[in-house]
């Protein structure tokens, strides 16, 4: 059956919360800020605010229903997205077709968490069972030693260098450069990269993000109240996700989209060329090289090769990630999810200040998630462009 | 009467008596009396605290103990041994106490048992001590001093592979000891008979001609180098257990100095 | 690759002995399988029942077919390293005192892939065997091993932490007048311990293989007596700061059931095989759980010697059959106990032994001093918690973990 298009249906409000490193405010208090900032953006009173999607991994002991209490919303239509770094595209998909049918009318979409001091270590420790079962007790690397191994049968597979991951981590940093929201401040040459200590070999230093605090969130809504309310806004091209991809490859080396990737740009009506920006999961370089390789920028295999030939920067041929990404950002729990979603719409919608690519109209998002055991489940995609620029 | 006692205890409070410590103090590695496996075994003494000045009593300390009724410094009755089983009032519940205080002599046999670790007490071993020290008195205590309480470890059972080896008395010994109606007989070796004892016939003379006559014993005994030949009273009385054929007991002398 | 170990030097008194912490211990019900196969020394997986699909990790429905019908079964060890790394960061303190830490994704001949440590001497590419040992956390963990590792490979330090192995520690052998007792010293020394401590009791009593014991070099023999709370308080105080291993061979067996037996036979049964081992555990537990993380030479193994007739009593050998019910489980209370330290508490099944003169009248097959020895050792090597040794100790706990009930009706029944 061919899929419905999200007609009628738009993206507005991006809403980024400035990370901190550490915070001792709650996840709940990350989530306000958000959601507060996003309907004052989205000219949305909480009275008018009928429906809401939630992801974060520090809400416990609460779910998203205690924070309908919390907040004193009564919300007609309620969502939790529990899917990580795929949770933005994922809760956008499912909201749209929610206003689309009319079962609500304007959804905020949102994620945050909180990050304590040895809070990370406590969220790995039950984060899954599989992890805390069959991943943990060898070594306690976290996602560094599931993405080093990863990276290690990627390159050995395929024959990327550091340098090739490198260069995605230096092109992310000079794009947060001019995002005065970003945790990373400093410059990063390759020469820096290349120095950087090993932390779970291949994954060195400037591979990983920085475990910080901080919520996203946008809102959806029918187009002709973004109209009515003047708003900048976003429409959805095409969609796909998919959970638990070949589960018979004994590693890693391709995601999900490679299932549904043809139906990502049947959907859109156009392919990979067409795209002005391209937001990946980027929680290590290595999966981002995979995005451009199970996304079609590029085929199996040729990921280091596209990465050697192309300017992965703001004003670059092919801007990637041009916020920062998580890697320079920070990665504030399942907001590192929302990142790359939130910062398409600012691209798309042209509102993007210092990190603006000119002419951006089309943006690919992707995300990846949750490293249930030895891989990460959850991928996701979607095509969005702006209107009324 | 009452003189008699203050008499005594005032020669006890000047120094003209004194109390002589038979008994060896009750300790974990004192050897008890070894039988064939198979048959039951006399326990050695264990002693667990039951609380010191802790959570488990903050005031007080006690122990609990675990022994046989004839572990260490001990006393026999009649009811001990086959042969007094049915010995009128054999069990020490049921024993006269006025039995356990009363007159002792002791027959010095340091100097055999320094020579042969089987050296036999033997009728004519006593009638030349009564040669020296006149006839044995009816109802006194006898005891046999060998100094193996001065012997310790290995060397007080002194077992090989046919058995212990430690002096003792021969069937005719006791024989002869029951014809002066003794009261009891006492040794500082773990029992009574010898340690080759259960192949004279009887076996086990000692505890059978002895309990059968309703006569007791004490064993484990140390300190008989300080006792005289005649003229020492011994104190010898048993914990008052119930049906009990022996005890552990704190075996005292009181001699002239 | 691997760096054998050498003796270690005598500890600088100044340093503060390294307090015991655990790698992470919580599992999800469905693993702890993982350790009750590491504790047997076996390798095995879930197997679907209906589709016959092995599964890893762990779970409670097949990864293929879904069925809830999921055994622990023995699998083919063997695969291929896929992936490693060597990790140098991590928030667990277990780690982090232990890095850098290789680990890596071994893919099975059978099919999963598994997340595992890797001995030091293989890497990406190598063909490999797979083994599942208890971590100090006590449970379960795959390592994969070199299919053929070198002379030294039990000294690699991952392994090591696995192992209870007696090269370099100071082994106590409770009861040195125990059947056993002399072809344990030998095997241990043999095994590269670096002292042998053997208890004897009632020192009082000669015993034929003290001669030969006492001429033998790294090898003394001290007062200690397991019925007697202070020989062993004594003898704790002594030396309990450098015993590594203690091996309880005591033992007291006499013949009979329970209408016709004599009770103070049972309670002396008792005092020796179960309060025995208690007292052993209080005199030497706490120390040696304190010194679990004490280097080269640390704590590492409590040893009960069982008949394996505390699983199952022979009714001729009845409060003997009780006392030994009743000391596996103080072996399991204080496993429990050791758990938060990293000690290992180790039962060693035997059936009859041989030349023992309370089994005498018994038919063959009986077990040899020597294959108690070393089946003890190879236990300790092996790091394991559940050892049986002689046939009819395997044949009677295979039975019994197969079905306890029968086995009973068997012990009386017949069943031919």
């Amino acid at each position: 059956m061919t899929r419905l298009p999200y007609d009628g249906v738009v993206l507005t409000a991006p809403v980024s919360v400035p990370y901190e490193r550490y915070t001792n405010e709650s996840a709940h208090w990350w989530i306000a800020r958000a959601l507060r900032e996003a309907l004052k953006k989205a000219s949305v009173t909480p009275q008018e605010l009928d429906g809401l999607s939630v992801s974060s991994f520090t809400l416990a002991p609460d779910t998203p229903v205690g924070l309908t209490q919390h907040f004193g919303i009564s919300p007609r239509w309620l969502d939790t997205v529990p899917m990580g770094g795929a949770s933005g595209v994922a809760a956008m998909r499912r909201a749209a077709r929610a206003v689309q049918c009319g079962d609500v009318d304007v959804v905020a979409c949102v994620a945050g968490d909180t990050n304590r001091i040895d809070s990370f270590r406590n969220l790995l420790s039950a984060f899954s069972r599989f992890s805390m079962d069959a991943t943990f007790p060898y070594g306690f690397g976290g996602p560094n030693a599931s993405f080093a191994l990863l990276q290690d049968a990627y390159c050995h597979t395929y024959g990327a260098t550091r340098e090739d991951f490198g260069k995605i981590a230096v092109s992310q940093r000079a794009n947060a450069l001019h995002n005065p929201h970003a945790i990373m401040k400093k410059p990063l040459s390759l020469a820096q990269y290349m120095a950087g200590r090993m932390i779970s070999d291949p994954i060195s230093l400037f591979d990983c993000v920085m475990p910080c605090a901080g919520s996203e969130a946008f809102v959806m809504m029918r187009e002709e109240m973004a109209v009515a309310k003047g708003l900048p806004y976003a429409r959805i091209s095409a969609t796909i996700e998919r959970t638990n991809a070949f589960p018979d490859d004994p590693m890693q080396l391709r995601g999900g989209w490679v299932v549904d990737i043809e139906e990502l740009w049947d959907m859109a009506g156009h392919g990979p060329d067409a795209i002005d920006v391209l937001q990946t999961y980027d929680d290590y370089p290595v999966i981002c090289m995979m995005q451009f390789e199970d996304l079609g920028f590029c085929a199996k295999g040729e990921g280091a090769e596209f990465v050697r030939r192309h300017d992965l920067t703001i004003g670059g041929g092919f801007p990637h990630n041009t916020s920062g990404g998580q890697l320079s950002v920070g990665q504030a729990g399942a907001a590192g999810g929302y990142l790359g979603l939130v910062e398409a719409i600012r691209q798309v919608t042209c509102t993007a200040g210092p990190t603006q690519v000119e002419g951006a109209k089309r943006a690919a998002v992707s995300g990846f998630g949750v490293i249930n055991y030895d891989r990460g489940l959850c991928s996701a995609a979607a095509v969005i462009e702006g209107v009324n620029r | 009467m009452s003189d008699v006692i203050a008499n005594v205890a005032e020669a006890l409070a000047e120094g003209s008596a004194r109390i002589v410590d038979l008994t060896h103090t009750l300790d974990p590695d004192f050897p008890v009396i070894i039988l064939p496996p198979e048959f039951g075994q006399c326990a050695r003494f264990r002693m667990e605290e039951v609380s010191a000045y802790d959570h488990r009593g903050p005031a007080w300390k006690w122990h609990k103990l675990t022994l046989n009724e004839h572990t260490g410094t001990h006393f026999d009755a009649p009811s001990h041994w086959v042969s007094g089983k049915d010995v009128p009032n054999g069990d020490v519940d049921e024993i006269d106490p006025s039995v356990f205080v009363g007159p002792v002599v002791v027959i010095d046999c340091s100097a055999g048992a320094a020579e042969d670790v089987d050296f036999e007490l033997t009728p004519d071993v006593i009638l030349a001590w009564e040669a020296e020290h006149g006839e044995i008195p009816a109802d006194a205590w006898v005891l046999m001093r060998t100094d193996w309480s001065k012997r310790s470890g290995a060397q007080y059972l002194n077992m090989a592979e046919d058995g212990p080896h430690s002096p003792g008395p021969t069937p005719d010994a006791i024989r002869l000891l029951l014809e002066r109606d003794i009261r009891g007989f006492g040794t500082e070796t773990v029992g009574t008979d010898a340690g080759q004892g259960s192949h004279y016939v009887p076996p086990y003379p000692a505890h059978y001609l002895l309990h059968g006559a309703g006569k007791f014993g004490l064993q484990c005994l140390c300190n008989l180098d300080q006792l005289p030949a005649i003229g020492a009273l011994l104190i010898a009385p048993p914990l008052k257990i119930k049906g009990g054929t022996g005890s552990p007991t704190r075996v005292l002398a009181m001699v002239n100095t | 690759m691997t760096t054998p170990l050498t003796l270690p030097p005598k500890k600088d008194p100044q340093k503060r002995t390294k307090v015991p912490v655990l790698p992470p211990v919580a599992r999800g019900r469905a693993a702890l399988g993982l350790g009750v196969m590491a504790a047997q020394g076996r390798f095995g997986l879930q197997v679907c029942s209906e589709c016959a699909a092995i599964q890893y990790p762990p779970r409670d429905a097949c990864v293929k077919c879904m069925s809830e019908d999921l055994a622990w079964q023995d699998v083919d060890p063997t695969g291929k390293v896929m992936a490693e790394t060597t990790i140098r960061v991590s928030p667990e303190p277990y780690f982090r005192e232990r890095m850098p830490w290789r680990m890596g994704a071994v893919q099975l001949a059978v099919g999963p892939t598994l997340n595992c440590h890797l001995h030091g001497e293989i890497g990406r590419g190598d063909a490999v065997r797979m083994a599942l040992k208890l971590d100090k956390a006590g449970q379960g963990v795959l390592i994969a091993l070199p299919l053929k590792g070198s002379d030294v490979m039990q000294d690699d330090p991952v392994l090591r932490a696995m192992s209870c192995d007696p090269k370099h520690r100071r082994i106590l052998i409770s009861d040195a007048r125990a059947p056993m007792a002399l072809a344990l010293t030998q095997a241990m020394l043999s095994a590269g311990a670096a002292h042998v401590f053997l208890g004897e009791p009632e020192a009082w009593l000669s015993w034929p293989e003290r001669a030969e014991l006492e001429g033998m070099e790294n090898v003394s023999i001290m007062p200690l007596d397991v019925t007697d709370v202070s020989s062993v308080a004594k003898l704790a105080a002594e030396i309990g700061g450098k015993v590594d291993i203690l091996i309880n061979t005591a033992s007291y067996v006499r013949v009979g059931g329970i209408m016709d037996n004599d009770t103070s036979f049972a309670s002396n049964s008792f005092e020796v095989n179960a309060l025995g081992l208690m007292r052993l555990a209080q005199g030497f537990g706490r120390a040696m759980s304190g010194r679990v993380q004490d280097g080269i030479n640390s704590a590492a193994a409590f040893v009960n010697i069982l008949s394996v007739r505390a699983l199952s009593p022979d009714a001729n050998y009845g409060a003997f059959g009780a006392s030994q019910a009743a000391a596996r489980s103080i072996s399991q209370s204080l496993r429990a106990e050791f758990q938060s330290s990293g000690m290992r508490m180790m039962n060693v099944y035997i059936g009859p032994i041989e030349g023992d003169a309370w089994f005498q009248p018994l038919p063959p097959p009986k077990v040899t001093p020597n294959a108690i020895a070393r089946s003890v050792v190879s236990g300790l090597v092996d790091g394991l918690e559940e050892v049986t040794c002689g046939d009819i100790a395997r044949d009677v706990y295979a039975r019994w973990q197969a079905d306890a009930l029968l086995l009973e009706r068997e012990m009386t029944g017949g069943g031919s």
